[in-house]
């Protein structure tokens, strides 16, 4: 017997509260969860900040890792084992890349990114084919199995059956997250039937497909895809709370780069503010190391840090007006011209955020070759894009998918102890007067 | 004020009409790896580099009345046609920021070539990382079904030097 077809004396089992039990048998993949840098997706939250709007959702990466590695585990097993346009050969592969596709992902990922252009795909990358202890563990297998993980995981790999299992409209992390996001926030949408839609899933050519008769369980995980973004994703409180973050942020590189000396200093930043980010340092972040430095910050003299750690931390956190571009571009360079006039500056205190800042994405039929869409396969061996066949899904594909939020500190613009005038004028700007 | 908002109308006005959301894709991406400074997340997929981000900020400025955006029903597809609208010319000159004439020129340029061809230059540059031989193998692993000819992936990595020259 082989590493790579070594089996557990006894096979290891995990609650799940998503799938219940999360079946453990090969011995790569349990030495895989054993790992340093698998372990560190312990202490980094799934939802980023939006455990400030939902306090259930305090769910970690690992969770996550655990129920995509869990969901790919029993189609390849249960569903395609034995199916001739499916090669068995492939199984470990796409169990190990299902539980290492977040590997990558830092603390509040999506900010970080931003801020400091960091790219947590490439960093997934960094760890599989670098000097780590999931390399050790993957180069056992072979000495090209990392790269063929890394391959599988950056969509570049070869039988792109493999990549859609994991990464596709409809693939394992999506099922896995929508649902794992929705029973941790505690909200009625997210839920749809799974069981059903991995029965119907069918290995075709070079994408996997839905077999016709699975269209309703599919209209169901759209409409909670589509639920979800609304409804928690998108959420205005949790933008609120990724502005903050990201504006932090920004205001530490600013500092840093006008060599203010930081009362306590911010050691696991230093390489960040540079950009020469080693694999090391990065993997040192996690969030409870970035919560430690915000505390500290809360008492730096710098009265921006300061006031914006305070607002993160005791979730102070700043309202929101709808704001439409097209009409109210000229409003928002007034009311930049009043911030300023009010002492408060408009790159930290006035922020207009996006859908398009947010890291999530609806269905999209996928015309004119964008992302691959859901291809149903009918009783005749045709295949049909999802929303041609689906009422619902042609619905909901249509819909307006944009919004745009106008935050700031309504606090400050209350505060009339001082910049009286100028205040008024902002709030009847703001329709808040 | 939505700084990467204000970029991409920056590039539909240095390139007038762009056809096809593949080109648009594959133009702003090629832009980006030349250093322009463009911040839309890239990731590939099965046409090439793809960002999800670029094509819900181009929806929100279309929905903004700053593009427009014509849907031209083709042979066995369907094909989308961009440009500017009067309200967009001055929501840009609101900004009060002028194109980088390097910029400019490096779009016009990209804009007269073929979707097919940004396909496969911004494909050798996602790859940029690799040994030539093995950056061609992968071209031919991720591309199987574009079938690009030799000759066109010369063609590609020469057009790739002729690009360095904008930036």
């Amino acid at each position: 017997m082989t590493y790579s077809t070594e089996k557990l004396y006894e096979e290891k089992v995990f609650k799940d509260p998503v799938h219940r039990y999360i079946h453990v048998r090969d011995r790569v993949i349990w030495d895989l969860i054993g790992t340093r840098e698998f372990q560190r997706l312990r202490r980094i939250r799934q939802l980023g900040t939006t455990y400030l709007t939902f306090h259930g959702a305090e769910h970690s990466r690992l969770n996550h890792s655990l129920g995509v590695y869990e969901i790919i585990r029993r189609i390849v097993d249960d569903v395609f084992a034995g199916r001739p346009e499916w090669d068995q050969n492939e199984r470990l592969l796409s169990l190990c890349a299902a539980l290492l596709h977040d590997l990558g992902h830092g603390p509040f990922s999506h900010s970080f990114e931003k801020v400091f252009d960091l790219d947590h795909e490439a960093f997934t990358q960094a760890i599989i084919l670098g000097e780590t202890e999931v390399n050790k563990v993957l180069t056992r297998v072979s000495d090209d199995f990392p790269q063929k993980v890394a391959d599988v995981i950056a969509k570049t790999y070869e039988n792109k059956q493999v990549i859609s299992l994991i990464s596709s409209q409809i693939d394992a992390d999506r099922m896995d997250y929508l649902q794992r996001d929705a029973y941790f926030t505690g909200v009625s949408y997210g839920h749809f039937d799974m069981e059903r839609i991995l029965r119907v899933m069918r290995p075709l050519d070079d994408q996997v497909v839905i077999k016709h008769s699975g269209m309703h369980a599919v209209e169901d995980y759209i409409m909670s895809r589509y639920q979800m973004y609304w409804q928690v994703y998108f959420h205005p409180v949790t933008r609120s709370a990724e502005v903050i973050l990201t504006k932090i942020l920004h205001r530490a590189k600013e500092l840093s780069e006008q060599a203010y000396f930081f009362a306590y200093e911010p050691y696991h930043f230093l390489s960040m503010f540079k950009g020469n980010v080693t694999l090391q340092d990065y993997l040192k972040l996690d969030e409870s190391v970035i919560m430690y430095y915000f505390q500290m910050w809360e008492d730096e003299k710098d009265p921006i840090l300061r006031d914006l750690c305070r607002r993160f931390m005791n979730r102070n956190l700043y309202k929101y007006v709808e704001f439409d571009p097209s009409k109210e571009y000229k409003k928002l360079q007034e009311l930049e011209k009043l911030f300023k006039k009010a002492g408060l500056d408009p790159e930290y205190y006035l922020v207009v955020d996006s859908s398009s800042d947010l890291p999530y994405d609806f269905y999209r039929p996928g015309e004119e070759e964008e992302r691959v869409p859901i291809h149903l396969l009918l009783p005749s061996g045709e295949l049909r894009e999802l929303s041609r066949q689906s009422d619902i899904v042609d619905a909901i594909s249509g819909k307006r998918r944009t919004d745009h939020k106008l935050y700031y500190p309504k606090d400050f613009i209350l505060d009339n102890s001082s910049k009286r005038a100028v205040k008024k004028q902002i709030r009847e700007i703001l329709g808040i007067e | 004020m939505m700084k990467d908002h204000v970029r991409l109308m920056q590039a539909f006005f240095a390139s007038g009409e762009i056809i096809g959301r593949k080109k648009l894709q594959k133009m702003i991406y090629i832009a980006k790896k030349l250093s322009f400074p463009f911040h839309e997340k890239y990731q590939f997929h099965f046409f090439g580099p793809y960002s999800e981000e670029l094509t819900l900020r181009v929806e929100e400025l279309c929905n903004m009345g700053f593009l427009t955006e014509q849907k031209e029903k083709k042979s066995g597809y369907i094909q989308y046609r961009y440009g500017m609208t009067e309200e967009g010319q001055a929501f840009l000159d609101a900004q009060q920021v002028s194109v980088m004439r390097n910029l400019e020129s490096c779009l016009c340029d990209l804009n007269t070539q073929s979707s097919r061809f940004l396909e496969l230059v911004s494909t050798v540059l996602y790859f940029e990382g690799l040994e030539r031989e093995a950056l061609v193998d992968k071209i031919h692993i991720v591309k199987s079904k574009q079938k690009y000819t030799a000759e066109e992936i010369n063609e590609a990595f020469s057009y790739i030097e002729h690009l360095k020259t904008f930036s």
